[in-house]
């Protein structure tokens, strides 16, 4: 029993993981109705953002915590200014293959010059150590994880369901023209929208870089789980994404404990499960 | 006239023929079959492709007139997928010898492939010992390491040290599998004892389950079969959970030094494992490394898997230019390799069994602590050395079917 309950808490961080990245990917799909598959290559070079900050600046973990994300959120925003832009209202497929084709770029250019096994990254100081809860021995850096990415999760669903801001957003997503005879300039909040996504999966990876070596594919390995936990959650939901973010990670846990060697399908088992039962994801509307 | 130019042509093209049949096949072509992209292309990929390019400057073979070609190839880790090239690189490209070949699943497949085209295959980077054992190939020789002389070496020697109950964190596939069973053997033969296994998915990034489930289990020593990228993330994430301050040890059964430069001496000091290379062993090593290093887009030291695409090229050349030319018999080739003692600067003296195991010694390392290490890949001390003879699987032993008994 005592098992369980450590494994319950180990699927917990990871799905907090999951929420971070899903929800970045709902949000650009929901507002710019992009498939952005760059965003693992973007999570990834969250982490060598955070490990450049530290090498090359003296820059520690909780400064790169900030810095990362904006200064990958401005890669982000050139790339949605300079190609994406350029795809709305092009069917998906274009927005796809274009992203695609990013993140094999980027992840083949950091290969290039890092090798594939990835560079050290240490816990900060302040979060070393664990706690022996009585049923194990949980690391202070992944309660610090589940915490963090718990706040950031449900301040971005506060800033797009609950503000001004946010529901000019969404109000320029189902009619642009309109939004736009108001003053509101539609493009550029458009492209603070993809910065804002890929700046959520810039900061999961500096999250992630003292747990994971921080390698150029790093993204590429949970990238294709982190969709079908969007697909599963309802395209586009912001709520869902981070809900069955956070719930999948449990589900994965759990079976790595009865059945280990199920543990990287069962994601996908549960995407095919709930596709035919609701095509729509679980709180997706139908379109 | 016109009937008359083209008998004279046909007669021409026969005599060309028959001369080309008498004079001596001087072309050779090599494929370096390995993961270029994935999470072992830091052991084998760009860096054996490269080794193999030295061999052939080294070997002086193109002086006395031999074209030697090398082509390389991303396997991506499947079986399937490393199938198709090499039937492809056989009847097409008209490849004659597999080098690398890492990624003990694909390393069988194509081994069944090799003998069945009569190619030859110099495997350095899977380390499944069933190459050598019921899976052996009269096609096929095992250069580096393999399971069971990593479970003999490192596995006893944890043993005699008093770690005598094990928990195996096994990489679910037929590398994991071998290593797990072999490192398992010699654990019980040693009069320790197994109380556990669990199995991961290859290329997992989260270990945190299987750790607990390995602490759990109060085992003195985890074992780890897995290797690249699966190790390092394992041992990252043991020393965050605490598996090793609570008492436990981890035992490493397949590390790479490309694995301990990426964790980081602060993180990797005190693992002991073993190796059959490391570059800082003797002049010739190191004379190889650097200049290897100053090649290598990263500037990274050879891993043994690409040291031994160098060493055991270097053997095929030297036994093609005994035999003058034609290599493309492939079983022809590897009797003759085999029937010759190889010696190379790489791993110096030692021979091929009829089996295709190569035999030389294997070193038992330990990673220095931060302040012993002089500089960047000063990385092992030498804690022990077993001679090649008895560090893998006697013949006695062994299920291959061409060890005559």
């Amino acid at each position: 029993m005592q098992a369980l309950y450590a494994q319950l808490l180990v699927g917990l961080i990871n799905g907090s993981f999951y929420a971070l990245l899903s929800l970045g990917l709902a949000v650009i799909f929901g507002m710019l109705n992009i498939i952005n598959f760059a965003h693992g290559a973007l999570y990834m070079m969250g982490a060598f953002c955070a490990y450049f900050l530290l090498n090359l600046a003296g820059i520690g973990y909780w400064p790169a915590l900030i810095i990362a994300p904006i200064v990958v959120g401005i890669f982000g925003m050139i790339l949605e200014r300079t190609m994406l832009q350029w795809l709305s209202g092009l069917d998906h497929l274009y927005g796809l293959l274009l992203t695609f084709g990013i993140a094999l770029i980027v992840q083949g250019v950091f290969q290039n010059y890092f090798g594939s096994s990835g560079l050290p990254y240490a816990i900060p100081d302040e979060l070393k150590g664990g706690m022996n809860l009585g049923f194990m021995f949980l690391p202070i850096y992944r309660g610090w994880v589940v915490v963090f990415s718990l706040i950031v999760c449900l301040a971005t669903w506060y800033l797009i369901e609950k503000t001004r801001l946010g529901a000019n957003l969404r109000a320029a997503t189902e009619n642009p023209t309109l939004v736009r005879a108001f003053g509101i300039n539609v493009p550029r909040m458009i492209t603070l929208t993809y910065g804002l996504g890929v700046g959520l999966a810039a900061l999961a990876g500096v999250l992630s870089a003292p747990i994971n070596q921080v390698r150029p594919l790093m993204g590429a390995d949970l990238i294709i789980v982190v969709f079908a936990v969007v697909v599963i959650g309802g395209m586009g939901s912001i709520m869902g994404s981070i809900i069955t973010g956070f719930s999948l990670g449990v589900i994965e846990g759990l079976t790595k404990y009865f059945y280990p060697e199920a543990s990287n399908t069962v994601v996908f088992v549960l995407m095919v499960l709930v596709l035919l039962v609701k095509p729509t994801g679980l709180t997706g509307r139908a379109a | 006239m016109k009937q008359k130019i083209s008998a004279l042509l046909f007669g021409t093209a026969l005599t060309l023929a028959a001369s080309g049949a008498l004079a001596q096949d001087k072309n050779i072509k090599i494929g370096v079959l390995t993961d270029n992209s994935g999470l072992y292309s830091d052991l084998g990929g760009a860096g054996s492709t490269l080794a193999a390019q030295m061999a052939i400057e080294d070997s002086g073979l193109a002086a006395k007139g031999w074209k030697i070609d090398v082509i390389s190839a991303d396997h991506q880790n499947k079986p399937d997928i490393a199938t198709t090239i090499a039937r492809q690189w056989i009847d097409v490209e008209k490849v004659d010898i597999f080098m690398d070949v890492l990624n003990s699943g694909v390393a069988l497949a194509v081994n069944n492939l090799v003998k069945e085209k009569n190619a030859v295959m110099i495997n350095t980077g899977a380390a499944t010992s069933d190459l050598t054992n019921a899976q052996c190939s009269p096609n096929t020789i095992h250069w580096v390491y393999d399971t069971y002389m990593l479970a003999n070496s490192t596995g006893q020697a944890l043993v005699k040290a008093g770690g005598d109950t094990w928990y195996f964190l096994t990489a679910d596939y037929a590398f994991g599998h071998a290593l797990e069973r072999d490192t398992a053997a010699v654990v019980t033969k040693s009069g320790g004892k197994v109380i556990g296994t669990v199995r991961h998915p290859l290329n997992s990034s989260d270990f945190s389950s299987f750790l607990l489930q390995a602490q759990a289990s109060k085992a003195k020593i985890v074992g780890m079969a897995n290797a690249g990228g699966d190790t390092t993330n394992t041992i990252k994430q043991a020393s965050e959970f605490g598996i090793v301050s609570g008492g436990q040890k981890l035992a490493g059964l397949l590390l790479f030094i490309t694995d301990v430069h990426s964790l980081g001496l602060k993180v990797a000091q005190g693992l002991s494992f073993t190796e059959t290379f490391y570059w800082d062993l003797n002049d010739d090593t190191r004379a190889f490394s650097k200049r290897f290093s100053e090649r290598m887009k990263n500037k990274a030291m050879p891993s043994m898997v690409q040291a031994g695409v160098y060493s055991g090229l270097i053997h095929y050349f030297k036994t093609l230019d005994a035999m003058g030319g034609n290599p493309h018999d492939g079983i022809k080739v590897v009797e003759k390799m085999k029937a010759a003692p190889t010696e190379d600067p790489l791993f110096g003296k030692g021979t091929i069994r009829a089996d295709g195991r190569k035999l030389h010694p294997a070193y038992l390392f330990e990673v220095k602590k931060p302040s012993e290490s002089k500089g960047p890949w000063d990385y092992y001390k030498l804690i022990g050395t077993t001679p090649g003879d008895q560090a893998f699987r006697p013949l006695s032993e062994s299920a291959c079917p061409l060890v005559k008994k």
